[in-house]
């Protein structure tokens, strides 16, 4: 009989709507349907969605203990790497002399800039670092009053701690450490043992 | 006594802006009356050159490009890209379980697609709002999986060379068990809403029939090959991967109109859903990504294929044979970088389809093609 | 296909129509721009192959090294499946000179060349000879050259 399917169809959505409503939920439970997955949006500023740990965003530098202690030695690779060409990194930082500048026994860079109007957060940059030192962030409310400057981000904006990103990603954060951790092993002098 | 009118062709643009194109496409139709009597697609609005920017960029950076292509379908297009490399090199080894990842991300994203399809199709048909919102809240569920494997719902950037980027989180199996088991109940609701209602009937049946000697003449691949009663799948033809371990069907239409077209993709998905319960209960522990493949992700330009060697890469994505093309000149960038793309060469047939149909017909028919810009266009 | 399979196609080839001059380069045939025709009927109609399914066309750009060396040459590569019996790929190239790419099309055997010769003319100006309609398909209409030529110089922002 023509109309049956129709009907047949509008019995889901009004099985749906039903299920919207705790009373419904009860009501079709009673009656032995299926309840479905009830309301599935969520009131979005006062209740945020939980995200996984490895939800990436935009890269960020990791620094140990103090800002001046950055893991990135501007060796340039992400640089080269980097899909879109999105980061721009001027440096290592170098005396009058030409050589150059350490702090924590290691160079630095002078800038580093990461444009995230282009950087697609496609985490290239972290795999191909040999040093650790940039991560994926998950931060994903940065919205900014501009569209040049502002989405500009430079090495102070970037830089974040260690334990920043021990907090966000626990299991990638411990992997990492552990790896720093033997690579400073086999760096040290063995005298030191 | 009759009475003549004088009457003239009128010719419309549907698109580029226009909500039922599925992004910035343009029909140039001439109308005969309400009559399609002839139909220009005209496309390249969202051309970026893809195969241009690959060619300027190593192997590995293509990956996150080829995300968005079909951005609905994201870790098969990777895939396609990983095996179209993996042929160039001559062989990379991919550990088992990553074998077993590639198998259930893929089948997760012909859900995907196949699910968010028929709610846009249903969308196109006037029925607007209420299956393809139940389309999505599905999807939802699998996007989240995506992202706790990969960091990202829609751009994964996950399939590599030689296995996937990163091992599974934990937890990830159970989780996937768990929309697996699921999944039946929701196509059994949505094909109550849908397989039997008389205006859908209406509306699909014997509309836009694609005869079988045309649609493999015409290079049509995909569900809407099968629809037409082709028995052509490239996971049973080629046998890539592991995918002749697993026991499934190839549904296949009679009519091939756009109600077969529908009906195929739900029947789709129910094989889809074999294959995923089948490899999660074999997916065995062990290494997610071969040691070449690491060493590929961690320095891409240490991959240099040997001068003038040439692959093309296949797999059947939801959408068709999606085919990576790549010839190497030494270098760490590959000398050309072509994408075979399924939904643009499906749209060769489109003036066939809508020929002689009305106006709203056309919408539909370009709905059940299944066409994505950011892959059409490149 | 491997190497022995590809000599196979190739003698099979020249056993049928004798007057063709074919090469083997790696996997793949080198046919001659006037005899493209000729082999792609071949390959569609002969029982053994049956190639009904052009999955891939494509050109590929090779710009003369300058100097004194050999000129350069535009290549266009066709994959070809048989879908009724399920195998494939044959990869066939046709070298084409760069100054003036003129190709026989063969949309009239494959419809599904249509947009395929369609992108490689826009792309690579690579002219298709009985094309039913050969225009620009992603670059706009009036747009000048051909933008995946080696040569093709962009434009400074």
């Amino acid at each position: 009989m023509i109309g049956i399917g129709v009907l047949k169809g509008m019995w889901v959505t009004l099985r749906q709507f039903i299920g919207t409503y705790p009373a419904g939920r009860w009501l079709l439970k009673r009656a032995g349907l299926p309840e479905g997955d009830g309301l599935c949006t969520i009131e979005y500023p006062e209740v945020k969605q939980q995200h996984a740990e490895r939800h990436r965003v935009f890269p960020f530098l990791v620094y140990d203990a103090t800002p001046d202690n950055l893991r990135c030695v501007a060796c340039k690779i992400c640089e080269q790497e980097c899909p879109p060409q999105c980061i721009h990194i001027v440096g290592p930082a170098k005396d009058e002399q030409g050589r150059p500048l350490k702090t924590h026994g290691r160079t630095y860079p002078l800038r580093f800039d990461i444009d995230v109007s282009i950087c697609m957060s496609c985490r290239i940059c972290v795999d191909v670092c040999p040093f650790d030192a940039i991560e994926m962030d998950n931060a994903h409310e940065i919205s900014s009053g501009g569209r040049f400057q502002e989405l500009n981000y430079t090495k102070e904006q970037l830089l974040k701690s260690a334990d920043y990103f021990q907090k966000i990603k626990p299991t990638e954060a411990a992997v990492v450490d552990q790896r720093l951790a033997a690579k400073a092993k086999k760096s040290a002098p063995p005298s030191s043992s | 006594m009759t009475a003549t009118f004088d009457t003239q062709l009128l010719e419309i643009n549907l698109g580029p802006q226009h909500p039922s194109t599925h992004g910035v496409f343009r029909m140039q139709a001439i109308l005969d009356g309400e009559t399609i009597v002839k139909l220009k697609p005209v496309m390249g609005y969202l051309h970026r050159n893809h195969e241009q920017l690959g060619e300027g960029m190593t192997y590995i950076a293509s990956f996150p490009f080829t995300d968005r292509l079909d951005y609905f379908c994201a870790m098969t297009n990777n895939l396609a890209l990983a095996l179209a490399i993996e042929q160039l090199a001559g062989g990379i080894d991919v550990p088992e379980r990553a074998q077993y990842i590639r198998v259930i991300m893929s089948e997760l994203t012909r859900l995907v697609n196949h699910t968010v399809l028929v709610g846009f199709l249903l969308n196109d048909m006037g029925a607007f709002g209420t299956p393809l919102l139940y389309a999505f809240r599905e999807r939802e569920k699998i996007l989240d999986l995506f992202e706790a494997a990969s960091g990202s719902r829609m751009m994964c950037n996950y399939v590599r060379p030689g296995g996937v980027r990163e091992d599974l989180p934990e937890g990830f199996l159970e989780q996937t068990q768990k929309i697996v088991n699921e999944y039946p109940r929701f196509l059994d609701e949505f094909e109550a809403l849908l397989t039997d209602n008389e205006i859908i009937l209406q509306r699909t049946q014997r509309v836009g029939v694609l005869p079988k000697e045309l649609a493999i003449n015409a290079s049509v691949t995909g569900p809407m090959l099968r629809a037409s009663g082709a028995d052509y799948d490239i996971r049973k033809v080629d046998g890539y991967g592991i995918y002749p371990r697993f026991s499934f069907k190839v549904p296949l239409g009679t009519a091939g109109d756009v109600y077969d077209r529908y009906f195929v993709r739900i029947l789709e998905m129910r094989e889809s859903l074999k294959i995923l319960q089948q490899a999660l209960r074999e997916i065995p522990s062990g290494p997610s990504i071969s040691p070449k493949g690491l060493q590929l992700v961690t320095s891409p330009r240490t991959f240099r294929p040997p001068k003038g060697a040439e692959a093309y890469g296949r797999i059947e994505a939801p959408k068709g044979e999606l085919g990576f093309y790549l010839v190497s000149d030494g270098s760490p960038q590959p000398y050309r970088y072509h994408v075979r793309a399924p939904s643009f060469i499906n749209l060769t047939v489109l003036e066939d389809l809508c020929l002689g149909h009305k106006v709203a017909d056309v919408i539909i028919i370009l709905g059940s093609i299944d066409i994505v810009m950011g892959e059409v266009d490149r | 296909m491997s190497f022995a399979q590809i000599e196979e196609l190739k003698a099979a080839i020249e056993r049928d129509l004798p007057d063709l001059t074919l090469q083997v380069e790696g996997s793949t045939l080198i046919v001659e721009a006037k005899d493209l025709l000729r082999v792609c009927r071949f390959l569609k109609d002969a029982p053994a192959y049956e190639m009904d399914d052009l999955s891939n066309l494509t050109a590929i750009d090779y710009p003369a090294a300058g100097g004194a060396g050999p000129p350069g040459h535009i290549d266009v590569v066709y994959h070809l499946y048989s879908m009724r019996q399920k195998h494939g790929p044959i990869a066939l190239r046709v070298k084409l000179p760069r100054d003036n790419p003129v190709v026989g099309s063969v949309t009239p055997l494959w419809r599904g060349a249509e947009f395929q010769e369609r992108e490689a003319y826009d792309l690579f100006g690579v002219i298709f000879e009985g094309h039913p309609d050969l225009r620009r398909i992603l670059m706009w209409e009036g747009f000048k050259g051909h933008p995946m030529r080696k040569d093709y110089v962009v434009e400074e922002q």
